[in-house]
């Protein structure tokens, strides 16, 4: 790849402007990143949370941290790298990643609630 | 799916061709015959022709191989105008069925054939049309305009192309081989589903789409990467030209839009191949999540397509009306909020899928709020007019006809996002009218201009101003006569998709609507023509300046058509319009202090692994499992050898580039 930007006028290769990881790091990533792997991990094996839902919900909840953690410390991403257009791609996708979801289970809840019951089973449990 | 593997009941014929049979050739259709007939006779012609002038050689040193990005840009338009044929012809061929096919008159369609033609019209104009063309465009302007020697990534797009051509292919064989789709281009289930369309036409439409898809993808994430990284010194980004802009952000759209699609397709094959419910109402699927996310990705698509369009209507309208573009900045805050703006409307293409209130008024009145930023344009289009020293040239026409076309497309938008009339104008032709009048009004007029606009750069000459007239008013005229009354018929109820009608009063109005396709029909073929004079009237039509229309982006400041490495010395930008400020600065060409150029070197490889994904394709549309294992394998090796070859790079030697710089500076002189 690099023989493909060299062209720009650089002989180095390393014009990209990204932090570099460190050994401590990449070590400090992967240690938060077994902890957040191995709780979820516990809460399904153990059930220490009654409810199926919530169990649900705070593994969704350190599955959102493990994604920081490895923007972080593994793809070294900061609101400076590459003179802030990863943070700025990244805010981009969020947001687009939160309008897809909220917006499509929002229609979906909608049609669920609108629509006619699709079988005799549905109609009996119909609210 | 694996039951022509059961040993004990082993069919070769089956193991060896999958469900292909001699049946399944349409030599019994009179119509397809003939088309394979002339399709056929055509082809050879081709074939003899480059055999005959020894072009097999150079066709594949200098074109198929190429990652020179002025080079794919311009094989991107050639397949998008050959595809504008078939696309076209399924067009007239619907327009002249809806004609006559009244009362006891069946016309001349089938159903069967008739829903294969209007799927295939879609999916062709919109994905082997309008993204071609667009695509090609930003391959060639973008990184002329940011003084850059080509893109980032130049055997990536090479390989973008290719896949392209591939789905472009795919398609296409539906036609001899077995039949295309009857489920509308945009696949709706149950229709698509196993069930309802058991046959190999859908799969035809979604492997031409998932291969085609690889290759936008690809190029998508390539354009956004060198408008990032491949600037000019000096061009920040408030000073980037609005094509650049515009080309951004609708490559972000396409990296952020093109994944749900290929997602949704995913999902769809699955559903046909291995039995899942993802959308049949059996076991819990649902049809309705397919619309919700094929129009999350499919409203950015409609914004993919125009964004690019709004480039070229900026640079055209500053460039003859000679002067800077009225709001620069606002133009480029209209563009990036349309950008995210286009993933907040999607529901408005299903209003009537049974929401209820409170989702419909919040899509329509995000639908109505999209329409701010680009009337926004339209005025600074207008204001960059008034009291402009205006040059009607065929570009400005276009662009003329563009805003006139444009604003009555865009008003029956916002007429069509107020959900209680969509309830009345749903799936009506008032809605295919709608459409095809910001596509054809908006995009391919874009198109047009842009062609026109850059044909001298991209050739050295300009293209014949009197068939280029010719085309305009061609289609500008046909365009009205085709899609005004077809709006009439759809306030009178008329549904899309029909193919026989009952009531007579109807009639004439489709009549004038298929003399307006004749009319386009002279359109296309005046712009044939104009190709073809222009090229015989070549030496009259030179451009010796390399910026024959007082340009002010920095692609006219190179010789037409450009030097390989595009520019000898990187241009430094002080100035939005950095050409225009160049120019009244007094700017000098350097004579001399030339280097040898570091530039990519030409591969096969993608060329190779496009022609093994149509096989790929074909085998699993087809089901002939054997082939479509050995030719992903075939692609996988071909990819893994391909970075091992470190022979990517050489140098344009000093004395070369000396050598084609004074033949510009003789060029120059000689017109003084």
């Amino acid at each position: 790849m690099s023989a493909e930007t060299a062209h720009h006028g650089d002989e180095h290769g390393h014009h990209d402007g990204a932090s570099h990881g460190s050994l401590s790091g990449y070590v400090t990533g992967f240690v938060l990143s077994v902890i957040l792997t191995a709780i979820p991990f516990w809460l399904v094996m153990a059930r220490p949370v009654e409810s199926a839902l919530w169990t649900g919900i705070i593994i969704m909840a350190f599955a959102a941290v493990q994604i920081v953690v490895h923007m972080v410390y593994f793809l070294h991403m900061n609101t400076k790298s590459e003179g802030g257009w990863t943070i700025l791609a990244l805010i981009f996708t969020v947001t687009l990643v939160v309008i897809t979801l909220t917006g499509s289970l929002w229609v979906m809840h909608h049609l669920n609630s609108n629509m006619m019951p699709m079988s005799v089973h549905d109609m009996r449990h119909a609210p | 799916m694996f039951s022509n593997l059961d040993f004990t009941n082993l069919d070769l014929q089956k193991l060896v061709f999958g469900r292909l049979s001699l049946a399944d050739i349409p030599y019994h259709e009179p119509i397809l015959l003939v088309t394979f007939a002339v399709v056929a006779m055509g082809g050879v012609v081709v074939l003899g022709a480059i055999t005959y002038f020894r072009f097999w050689g150079p066709l594949w040193r200098d074109w198929v191989t190429s990652v020179d990005h002025k080079k794919i840009g311009i094989m991107y338009i050639i397949l998008a105008l050959v595809m504008l044929l078939r696309g076209f012809a399924d067009a007239i061929m619907m327009i002249t069925q809806k004609a006559i096919a009244f009362g006891p008159s069946e016309g001349y369609l089938p159903p069967h054939h008739y829903d294969q033609i209007f799927t295939a019209h879609g999916v062709i104009m919109i994905f082997f049309v309008a993204m071609p063309f667009v695509t090609g465009l930003m391959n060639y302007v973008v990184p002329l305009q940011i003084g850059a020697r080509d893109v980032s990534f130049p055997f990536l797009n090479n390989f973008s192309f290719w896949m392209t051509v591939a789905g472009a292919v795919i398609t296409m064989i539906s036609l001899f081989v077995g039949e295309f789709s009857r489920a509308t281009w945009l696949g709706y289930p149950p229709l698509s589903g196993a069930d309802m369309s058991p046959g190999v036409g859908v799969d035809y439409w979604i492997w031409g789409l998932q291969i085609a898809g690889i290759g936008t993808l690809l190029s998508g994430i390539n354009l956004v990467a060198t408008i990032v990284k491949m600037r000019a010194p000096g061009m920040t980004m408030m000073k980037l030209p609005v094509f650049v802009w515009t080309s951004l952000c609708t490559n972000v759209l396409i990296v952020a839009a093109f994944p749900i699609l290929t997602a949704v397709l995913v999902l769809l094959s699955l559903d046909r191949y291995v039995g899942t419910h993802f959308f049949t109402n059996d076991l819990g699927g649902n049809p309705m999540m397919y619309f919700n996310l094929i129009w999350i990705w499919g409203h950015p698509e409609v914004y993919i397509l125009i964004l690019p369009a709004f480039g070229i209507f900026s640079e055209v309208t500053s460039t003859y009306c000679g002067k800077r573009l009225f709001g620069y900045a606002s133009m480029v805050y209209a563009t990036v909020v349309i950008t995210i703006l286009s993933y907040l409307v999607w529901l408005h293409h299903f209003f009537t899928m049974g929401s209820g209130a409170n989702v419909n008024s919040f899509f329509g009145i995000t639908t109505m709020i999209i329409s701010i930023p680009t009337g926004a344009k339209i005025f600074n289009w207008l204001f960059t007019m008034y009291r402009g020293r205006i040059r009607f040239e065929l570009p400005m026409l276009w662009t003329v006809g563009f805003m006139v076309t444009f604003v009555i497309g865009g008003m029956t938008g916002v007429l069509l996002a107020v959900p209680p009339a969509d309830f009345v104008l749903h799936n009506s032709l008032f809605l295919v009218a709608h459409f095809h009048n910001v596509i054809i009004g908006g995009v391919l007029f874009g198109m047009f201009a842009g062609v026109n606009y850059w044909f001298p750069k991209a050739f050295g000459f300009k293209l014949d101003p009197f068939w280029g007239k010719m085309s305009f008013w061609c289609w500008l005229v046909g365009f009205y006569l085709v899609f005004m009354p077809l709006y009439v018929l759809g306030l009178m109820g008329v549904t899309r998709r029909t193919q026989h009608f009952d009531d007579p009063t109807l009639q004439p109005w489709f009549i004038a609507a298929a003399c307006g396709a004749v009319l386009i029909l002279c359109g296309i073929l005046s712009l044939l023509v104009q190709i073809v004079v222009s090229i015989r009237n070549r030496e009259a039509l030179r451009d010796t300046t390399g910026d024959p229309w007082g340009g002010r982006t920095l692609e006219w400041s190179t010789s037409s058509p450009p030097p390989d490495y595009n520019f000898a010395f990187t241009p430094v930008v002080h100035d939005l319009d950095a050409w225009y400020d160049m120019k009244s600065r007094g700017y000098a060409r350097p004579l001399n202090g030339f280097r040898p150029i570091h530039m990519p070197k030409n591969t096969g490889t993608g060329a190779i692994i496009g022609g093994l994904s149509v096989v790929f394709g074909f085998a699993m549309i087809w089901y002939i499992w054997w082939l479509a294992a050995l030719s992903f394998a075939a692609i996988f090796i071909v990819s893994i050898v391909h970075t091992f070859n470190y022979n990517r790079d050489f140098y344009i030697p000093a004395d070369t580039v000396v050598r084609a710089e004074n033949e510009r500076t003789a060029v120059l002189a000689g017109r003084v």
